[in-house]
């Protein structure tokens, strides 16, 4: 797989007044393939509407985004911001859902062990609290294997343990299957630990800030002394990133 | 035995307590005791005269409703899902909607004769608007996040419509039954009093002839027991199965 190009010109949405809201403009970015990479940005700048576009759920936008001078026709997996299971499904029927053919029941189970679901499996998502749910939304995207995966602030309301076991869960599963991760948040700690670049955007009209690599090598993202060294020299070299926390 | 159960059969035995406190007040055959009554609908039983013509209504009524809710279903999910369409046919719901049942009836007969097909024709026409305005609402009231998933999971048509779509248009098909069967069944009587030689409303019309009222009392009966059948063993346990989700 090779790197994807994302060119979006413009992107608005209309007001109650004649004119338009524009959200996005002239926005460029790379994602090189098989990178983890995180998105920082104020409240309400356009990441949601990002990542919509890249997931073909809005196309009314000017731009294009390109793989290979091609249109994007990846397998997709979004973890969006609410669950978004269907509630008339069980825990388990949501994540075989997913998939085209039948799947293997193994498989499935294995999943929902690797969240701690199993137990929940028949249970309908309205009986499920808000961080099980959002449990069971990660498993269905990691289920299909995507070689996109789009995350939009996943672990929000997890209590801390359990965030902690599923951000090294991602990883797990980034290493085992490397795929291009894409990932929203606003913790600027939880990104130094988690991706091997981080790009800031500015408030709406969103465009792309700042672009910078993670050095810290991987075997060292559990120590914290060095998340928050390199989060300090962050802040220092680029002053303009304490405006968009 | 609960509260909540023996209430419902109170009311019932002081509702037919009533009637033949009624009935024997008046002391008219306009006004039959309810003895008189079951007599007569068992009589009507056993000659199978009731059964038959009872069939036959309940066979234009399948046939009628099915044809309404399909076809409703179907053009209350197109106008749903298109702005324009809607727009475009909105008027037409409006006029079909206002539409006397009896001018329906009695057109359809005029133009094409005095037969079963226009029969049918007439009470889907009658029903058909109610369908589409609910399951238009219905569709229109769908939930946008769902579909997005669904659309980035790459979810194929058939599974968009019996995964996504169909559990939230369940309770609007529901509603559309409902209304549905208690208007058919009205319509439908008026349907056969007015150009067939059998069926219910056929025989409404013979009994009010002779004025045994009796008689239109006991296919009364047989009528209201069909309904709560089909609400008992049909609708409920429908609305149970699909509703098991929920909170």
């Amino acid at each position: 797989m090779s790197d994807i190009h994302i060119h979006i010109k413009n992107k608005s949405y209309p007001t109650a007044q004649e004119d338009k809201e524009y959200i996005i403009e002239n926005l460029n970015m790379s994602l090189p393939s098989n990178e983890f990479i995180c998105l920082i940005g104020p409240s309400g700048c356009g990441k949601t509407t990002l990542l919509n576009i890249i997931a073909k759920i809005d196309t009314d936008f000017q731009g294009k985004i390109t793989q290979d001078h091609q249109a994007l026709h990846p397998s997709i997996g979004y973890i969006f911001q609410n669950p978004r299971l269907l509630p008339w499904r069980t825990v388990r029927e949501n994540i075989e859902l997913v998939f085209d053919s039948q799947v293997s029941a193994d498989y499935i189970t294995s999943l929902l062990k690797s969240m701690q679901l199993e137990a929940f499996q028949h249970s309908y998502p309205e009986h499920l609290s808000l961080g099980m749910s959002r449990r069971v939304s990660i498993i269905r995207a990691f289920a299909i294997n995507p070689e996109i995966l789009l995350l939009d602030e996943p672990f929000v309301s997890l209590d801390a343990p359990t965030a902690r076991q599923v951000r090294k869960l991602l990883i797990k599963l980034w290493y085992q299957r490397p795929h291009t991760i894409l990932f929203v948040t606003h913790d600027l700690r939880e990104a130094i630990t988690l991706a091997d670049r981080l790009i800031f955007l500015s408030a709406s009209p969103m465009s792309v800030i700042s672009e910078i690599e993670v050095t810290i090598p991987r075997d060292q993202r559990n120590n914290e002394h060095a998340i928050e060294d390199f989060r300090q020299s962050l802040l220092r070299d680029y002053p303009a990133i304490n405006d968009l926390l | 035995m609960k509260a909540s159960n023996i209430l419902p059969l109170l009311s019932l035995l002081f509702f037919v307590l009533l009637w033949q406190g009624l009935a024997v007040l008046i002391n008219d055959n306009t006004l039959p005791t309810p003895v008189l009554v079951s007599q007569v609908f068992w009589q009507e039983i056993v000659s199978g005269q009731l059964p038959h013509h009872l069939g036959i209504t309940l066979l234009r009524l399948i046939a009628s409703f099915s044809i309404a809710m399909l076809l409703g279903c179907a053009l209350g999910i197109a106008l749903g899902s298109s702005q324009k369409l809607d727009a475009f046919f909105d008027n037409w719901l409006v006029i079909f909607l206002n539409i006397p049942a009896l001018v329906t009836i009695i057109l359809c007969y005029v133009w094409f004769g005095l037969i079963e097909s226009a029969a049918i024709l007439a009470v889907v026409i009658n029903k058909l608007p109610n369908v589409i305005v609910t399951i238009r609402e219905g569709t229109k009231a769908l939930d946008k996040d769902l579909l997005e998933m669904a659309h980035c999971f790459h979810f194929s048509k058939r599974k968009i419509f019996a995964h996504v779509i169909w559990p939230q248009l369940h309770p609007f098909v529901m509603a559309a039954t409902r209304t549905g069967l208690a208007l058919i069944w009205k319509i439908i009587l008026v349907v056969e009093l007015l150009g067939r030689s059998d069926g219910m409303g056929y025989q409404l019309h013979l009994f009010f002839q002779l004025f045994d009222v009796a008689s239109i009392l006991a296919y009364t009966l047989a009528f209201i027991a069909v309904i709560q059948t089909i609400e008992l063993f049909i609708l409920k346990p429908l609305d149970r199965q699909a509703l098991r989700w929920k909170r």
